[in-house]
């Protein structure tokens, strides 16, 4: 598995904005700060959307500033002395950060999926879904997006969907194909409300996805709509 | 956040004085007002503001005088974008002085090769806004996870490339049109989702969505990034 190839397929960029400005959904979020860890494009971009949010906060009319209680600064310094630095950086000559690297196992799932799942991919505990894939709820929906993993056999289809919101597919490890397009790991596919699709794991290593929906899925066939009810998706 | 490095070691402990007195210098050059009161409307910096990025990287050297030109500086700033998105002036004050002590205590993470100083405070004070507020979960990228893809390496100087983009940014801003700066503006500043500003503003969420988009595109543009 070729892991340091960048993605092709990046989160919409009103998605990124809305991750950076702190109003996203938890279930977005898991997915789109798990693709920045994959991406240095939309880290990169995330870091240009912050700078938005600074800038904004540089910008603020003097004339608009809110006045402080004249105890603040003693306050803040007092915050200070009770819960002290907690790290130190070793910097070089242009002040930029020295890092250090740790480990070189790389895990399928990165951070900060492999909280949310419990493990990386060989430590979990996969429920069967429907006659071939398998799946594992991280955020539970109730009115609010969910997200899942999902595990597709290599060489099978996802029973094909309709949306009635928009769905979000971050490929972990294998690929698939759907109408015509190749995701790969760290790929997203963006499925919105018109799109009937019947994505298709390559055949080979298993499909391994994070998929995040804002609203159920539509199953197509007549099985699948009877047990859509009984498998929570 | 991940303008935190990959770098871990146990902290030795700075003492650092009580004495509460402001200092009048802030170790760069610039006489700094002691009262509070007067800070936001005379900061008497001798022709402008200091390079904000070189003094929190002084903050991280425990170097007390630049916190206190930093807090005057931001601190007033993060309260007002607390007090935007709807704090009681008592929470706003408290974030806000909880962010400046938060950025004191994580100066040390801070690296000037990733953000400008108030892109960093910025994800400071959010950060500890929607903790505040828990309105939701928000997982956070690891910097030090070893499944992350690392960044290329700069090209030149990576101090100097961050701070010629921030500026980049912050002209293309300047330059949106009014009304792709204002969802900006509301999704910073507003707390509002995308679908709560298309009903604010009476507009279709697609509309909404595609301001966003044609805004941040201007963003990207300016720094070189193209689409896909």
């Amino acid at each position: 598995m070729a892991l340091h190839t960048h993605p092709t397929h990046h989160p919409d960029d009103d998605l990124l904005v809305a991750y950076a400005s702190g109003d996203l959904d938890e279930a977005w979020s898991l997915l789109v700060a798990t693709h920045l860890a994959v991406c240095p494009i939309c880290r990169s971009r995330v870091e240009a959307a912050e700078t938005v949010g600074g800038a904004l906060l540089e910008n603020i009319p003097t004339d608009d500033l809110a006045d402080l209680s004249d105890d603040a600064l003693e306050r803040a310094l007092e915050r200070v002395a009770a819960t002290p630095p907690d790290f130190v950086g070793e910097r070089d000559g242009s002040g930029s950060l020295i890092c250090k690297s740790t480990s070189t196992v790389t895990p399928v799932l990165p951070q900060p999926l492999r909280d949310y799942a419990g493990g990386d991919v060989g430590e979990l505990e996969w429920r069967r879904l429907g006659s071939s894939a398998f799946h594992i709820p991280l955020v539970s929906g109730r009115g609010a997006p969910a997200a899942r993993l999902l595990k597709i056999p290599g060489g099978t289809a996802v029973p094909e969907h309709g949306h009635n919101g928009l769905e979000l597919t971050l490929v972990l490890a294998g690929s698939f194909v759907d109408d015509g397009e190749r995701f790969a790991r760290g790929d997203v596919e963006t499925a919105d409300t018109d799109l009937e699709h019947q994505p298709y794991a390559e055949a080979g290593s298993d499909c391994i996805c994070l998929a995040v929906t804002d609203a159920p899925l539509r199953f197509r066939g007549p099985m699948a709509r009877l047990v859509q009810p009984f498998i929570g998706i | 956040m991940f303008v935190q490095a990959a770098c871990s070691r146990e902290h030795e402990l700075v003492p650092f004085s009580r004495d509460v007195q402001a200092p009048h210098r802030d170790g760069i050059g610039c006489v700094l007002p002691r009262a509070m009161g007067v800070a936001k409307a005379s900061v008497a910096m001798q022709s402008e503001d200091p390079d904000w990025s070189d003094v929190l990287v002084a903050v991280a050297g425990e170097d007390r005088s630049s916190f206190v030109a930093l807090f005057r500086h931001f601190a007033p700033r993060v309260k007002s974008y607390m007090l935007r998105l709807g704090s009681e002036d008592s929470q706003a004050e408290e974030l806000a002085q909880e962010t400046l002590a938060t950025v004191w205590r994580k100066a040390n993470r801070y690296d000037p090769t990733r953000a400008a100083a108030s892109t960093w405070i910025f994800t400071v004070a959010r950060n500890l806004r929607i903790d505040a507020f828990r309105r939701a979960n928000r997982p956070e990228l690891d910097p030090e996870d070893p499944a992350l893809v690392p960044d290329a390496p700069p090209l030149g100087d990576a101090v100097v490339e961050q701070k010629q983009n921030a500026e980049r940014i912050r002209s293309a801003l300047s330059a949106l049109p009014d009304e792709q700066r204002k969802v900006l503006h509301m999704s910073f500043f507003e707390s509002k989702t995308h679908s709560e500003i298309a009903v604010a503003l009476g507009l279709p969420l697609g509309t909404v969505k595609s301001r966003i988009r044609l805004a941040f595109g201007r963003m990207k543009a300016s720094i070189g990034d193209s689409d896909e």
